[in-house]
């Protein structure tokens, strides 16, 4: 793994308020190129809300962010540029087929005919995706489709990936699988910023955040965490601090 | 029982927490019946018409006079030549010339006859036949005045009268139809996509394996739309009598009854929709596409059935809501109950429960 | 430019892909053009005459004759007495009671002025006035004919009543057809249904399944994303319109006078005021529920303050003035008077400027209101 010692993510007292309810309330952190970062918290904590915000589709109430060199404020556009974003729900049309969703994504990236056609066999061929390719997206179950929301947002080969409780729904195995392709993404230089409810996950981040009630509450290596709340596991950490 | 109130509650919760769509609910039909019962009408009014007087003398002037007094035309131009009245039509502006031939005073005097050439932009045939018979007739009234001291012998003299719209309001015409096409599409259009939404999002399965029966979850969803369209109709209803001045000259309750009647037709159509689609779009396309045109066309809202080719005026029979516009002239109009309806509302509940009937079976064969 | 390239094809294979959808988009709507246009007529004929005959004389059978040979009657029965004639009126089988009193032919030939009773259903106001038109030439005719029997030769000359004959001539459509005006307005009007209900639906659609917010995260330009919406629904508009007009010509044979560059010309425009204002609904609305509940609202407006149906110049003032904000109005002018009256550039340019206008702001909006945060 190749974590550089460059922040690609620079976040300082970032807030979103909805009227009086602060759903992130200034967290601050950074993100080193070619890091895995582990974006804890329970349902409600404030993970996708805070994400929304790094990735450009929700304007920040307060506080400074700089995602791969842009504001969030000023430059949400640049940002969108250099970045892949797989979203909790799947986003993908299920009346297109798979490759027909890959050519779209890639066309409104802006990549070239050929670009795209190389892309989408190379991704196509990577996962596994060759006899399904034609077929239509819905039809496919939810553990292809999440390696094909992958793929799409992996397309335009983006210095960071977002994403959001990627694995969820999906049995161990195919998991596991997701997984590999994380880390492969990240051995190629690709920062991963992912949420997840999953604990066991955590622990193959290189640094986690745990944010509770719009606050981040802890954040380091697995290991130091583990060794901060006296904990065997990243499960039990996360329930002592949820617990308060 | 208690789950099925339960679950009751929870499609009311749904409906009133979406604030945008119970305004619209209740607003726009309000906001409609306001705007078509003060602006629609097919009688004519302030027509613009040019006059070409090639004789200008008394009786074209006379006559001139009382055209622009009525309050049907306004007679925006008087012309000097013939050839200007090509470019006029295609502007679009005027709808008709009058000609006055040459020595009309002397033609009429003289030889008893005079004649009026009346040119009309026959694009639009109705205001165009409107314009004949009213210009015709004022020049009638004239020549009547000019003839006031002939004394004819055996005249037959009818006298008109108008019943049930004696003032000849066009709101009379336009409020009963224009409340059908707002409940018919109101009912049916709501039911049918919130019932596909739920298929659409996939929480129906959810529903259908719950211990609510299958016809419990249906009339869950369809109890909180009966109880908005009651109190649509009972609204417009209500504007009819207060702000229109339309009459009830039947029985209230009668027609109360008959309305929620109409509803739960179009209800029970809006499942039948919903059986038939599997997503939003196609149930919006049926109830918008499908029921929209012939609502409005065959329903006698605006067009006289009377009028159309006979096959038309049978399909007219199966829609709804040209029997439901019968129902509302006969009690608010001509203030007659149930021994001059029975046979429309039989109809109706008819049609409701062969849809119901339908739908049941459409249901059974989905889930085998 | 590339990228709105894939946003049209996508939009397109979503469409054609849509079994479901193909026969509501493109079948159904031309159906109706073909079986609904006849209905649209406003023409008054076949009018249900029910009579009392009091008199039971030749004079009232040669009278109730006159309106038997009439095309506009339909003589339905002779009652016995009035209150039976009332009732079928209730009833709905009559719309108008002739009844002819006692003594009629007695008094006709003694005081030489006899009256003749009259009940119009007066519900249709309209209706009611072209039949009493109708009712009143009939008897007029047979007056007439009658004194001129009973006089047996000329009135003397003083006697004679001055004449006044009102010839019309209906120019652009001479026998009064009303598919010549009812056609092209009902084309215009599927063609404004079937873009708005598709464009309203569509952007909130990708809200409502997810997809939108994929669609967010991307660097594409908000313009390039609408641009790329319209495109497909402006030639779906444009397929309509020429299936319609082609229906137009080959089974109503309506003349299509003025110029089809013009009328496609002048389509385009309005195609894309249409599709703003349904992206406008799209971008504005949460659920596809409220976007068609909204389309729904302005489609009946707009097709009822259209002059299509009713004529505009009897509205109220004010509701004229609300007219000039309606698009459809515009486009049934222009239809009616390229296709009927062969209107020039010319004749249609204040439209044109007018629609131009409307969509430059309606696209504007659209634009604007399509958000790529939330």
């Amino acid at each position: 793994m190749s974590v550089r010692d460059e922040n690609i993510i620079e976040v300082e007292g970032l807030t979103k308020a909805f009227g009086d309810f602060k759903a992130v309330n200034e967290i601050s952190f950074v993100v080193k190129r070619g890091e895995i970062f582990g974006f804890l918290g329970a349902n409600g904590a404030g993970k996708t809300t805070a994400m929304k915000m790094l990735i450009g589709i929700s304007t920040p109430t307060s506080g400074k962010a700089k995602v791969a060199g842009f504001d969030v404020f000023t430059s949400a556009e640049d940002i969108k540029k250099n970045i892949g974003y797989m979203s909790q729900k799947f986003a993908l049309y299920d009346d297109l087929t798979v490759r027909e969703n890959i050519t779209f994504f890639g066309g409104i990236y802006g990549l070239k005919r050929q670009q795209i056609k190389n892309k989408s066999n190379q991704l196509i061929e990577e996962l596994g995706l060759e006899d399904v390719k034609n077929q239509l997206v819905g039809s496919l179950p939810l553990g292809w489709k999440q390696k094909i929301s992958f793929s799409v947002a992996m397309l335009h080969e983006p210095k960071i990936v977002f994403l959001d409780e990627p694995t969820g729904g999906v049995d161990p195995i195919t998991r596991r699988q997701f997984w590999e392709m994380i880390y492969k993404a990240a051995d190629e230089g690709t920062t991963i910023f992912v949420t997840t409810h999953y604990m066991d996950e955590a622990e193959y981040c290189n640094r986690v955040s745990i944010m509770v009630n719009g606050k981040i509450e802890a954040l380091d290596t697995p290991q130091k965490l583990k060794e901060q709340f006296k904990a065997d596991n990243m499960n039990d950490v996360f329930l002592k601090l949820a617990r308060g | 029982m208690k789950k099925f109130i339960g679950f009751i509650k929870k499609e009311f919760y749904h409906i009133f927490r979406d604030r945008r769509s119970l305004f619209i609910l209740f607003g726009m039909p309000i906001a409609q019946i306001m705007l078509f019962g003060f602006a629609i009408t097919n009688e004519i009014n302030n027509v613009n018409v040019v006059v070409l007087d090639l004789s200008k003398d008394v009786s074209t002037n006379t006559i001139v006079n009382k055209i622009s007094a009525s309050s049907y035309f306004t007679v925006t131009q008087l012309l000097e030549s013939q050839n200007e009245v090509e470019s006029i039509f295609k502007k679009g502006k005027v709808k008709a010339v009058i000609v006055f031939e040459k020595d009309f005073d002397q033609q009429m005097r003289n030889a008893g006859i005079a004649k009026i050439q009346l040119l009309t932009d026959a694009t639009d045939p109705n205001t165009a036949n409107t314009i004949n018979n009213y210009i015709t007739s004022i020049t009638q009234n004239y020549a009547k005045e000019i003839n006031q001291d002939i004394q004819l012998p055996f005249q037959i003299v009818p006298e008109s009268r108008m019943v049930f719209n004696p003032e000849i309001k066009s709101v009379f015409m336009f409020v009963p139809g224009v409340m059908t096409i707002i409940l018919m599409l109101v009912s049916a259009m709501m039911t049918s996509i919130s019932i596909t939404k739920e298929k659409e999002l996939g929480t129906m399965e959810i529903l259908l394996v719950s211990p609510l029966k299958p016809y419990q979850v249906i009339i869950g969803k369809v109890i909180p739309y009966v109880f908005l369209s009651i109190i649509n109709a009972l609204v417009i209803i209500l504007l009819s009598i207060f702000i229109f001045k339309m009459p009830v000259q039947g029985s209230f309750f009668l027609l109360g009854l008959e309305s929620v009647l109409f509803i739960i037709t179009s209800l029970s159509l809006g499942i039948l929709i919903s059986t038939m689609s599997k997503t939003q779009q196609t149930a919006m396309m049926i109830s918008l596409m499908g029921l929209m045109l012939p609502v409005i066309l065959l329903s006698g809202f605006i067009f006289p059935i009377n009028s159309m080719p006979l096959p038309l005026q049978v399909i007219s029979n199966i829609i709804p809501a040209k029997w439901f516009i019968i129902i509302i002239k006969g009690v608010m109009l001509k203030g007659v109950g149930l021994l001059y309806l029975w046979k429309e509302t039989l109809i109706l509940l008819g049609m409701t429960v062969f849809f119901i009937l339908l739908s049941i079976r459409k249901y059974k064969i989905r889930l085998e | 430019m590339n990228t709105i390239r894939y946003i049209i094809q996508k939009e397109f294979k979503q469409i054609f892909r849509n079994k479901g959808m193909l026969p509501l988009i493109f079948v159904l709507p031309l159906i109706q053009l073909i079986i609904l246009s006849n209905a649209a007529t406003f023409e008054i004929k076949n009018i249900k005459v029910g009579y009392v005959d009091f008199d039971h004389s030749s004079t009232s059978d040669g009278l109730m004759d006159k309106f038997t040979a009439s095309t506009y009657f339909q003589v339905k029965d002779q009652f016995p007495s009035q209150q039976l004639a009332n009732s079928a009126m209730l009833n709905g089988d009559i719309d108008v009671i002739i009844t002819i009193p006692s003594h009629f032919e007695r008094d006709l030939l003694k005081e030489q002025k006899v009256n003749l009773g009259l009940q119009i259903n007066a519900i249709d106001g309209a209706a009611a006035g072209v039949t009493n038109f109708y009712i009143q030439q009939v008897v007029s005719t047979y007056n007439n004919a009658i004194r001129a029997e009973l006089i047996q030769g000329n009135l003397p000359s003083e006697m004679l009543p001055k004449n006044l004959l009102t010839i019309p001539s209906f120019w652009y459509n001479e026998t009064l057809n009303y598919k010549t005006f009812m056609v092209p307005g009902i084309l215009v009007l599927i063609v404004t249904m079937i873009t708005l209900f598709l464009s309203g639906m569509n952007i909130v659609r990708e809200k409502e399944i997810g997809t939108l917010e994929q669609i967010n995260v991307t660097p594409i330009k908000k313009h390039q994303f609408i641009i790329g919406k319209l495109f497909p629904f402006v030639l779906i508009g444009l397929l309509l319109l020429t299936i319609g007009l082609v229906i137009s010509k080959v089974i109503f044979s309506i003349p299509i006078n003025g110029s089809i560059l013009l009328m496609y010309g002048y389509t385009i425009i309005y195609i894309l005021v249409i599709l703003g204002i349904g992206l406008f609904i799209s971008n504005f609305t949460d659920t596809q529920q409220q976007a068609m509940f909204i389309s729904w609202f302005f489609v009946v407006i707009f097709i009822l303050m259209s002059g299509l149906f009713t004529p505009i110049e009897s509205m109220p003032k004010w509701a004229q003035v609300l007219t000039d904000f309606n698009p459809i109005k515009y486009f049934v002018e222009v239809m009616r008077m390229v296709m009927l009256k062969g209107s020039s550039f010319q004749d249609i340019l204040p439209q044109i400027i007018k629609t131009s206008i409307y969509a430059i702001l309606m696209n504007g909006l659209a634009v604007w209101s399509y958000k790529k945060t939330v």
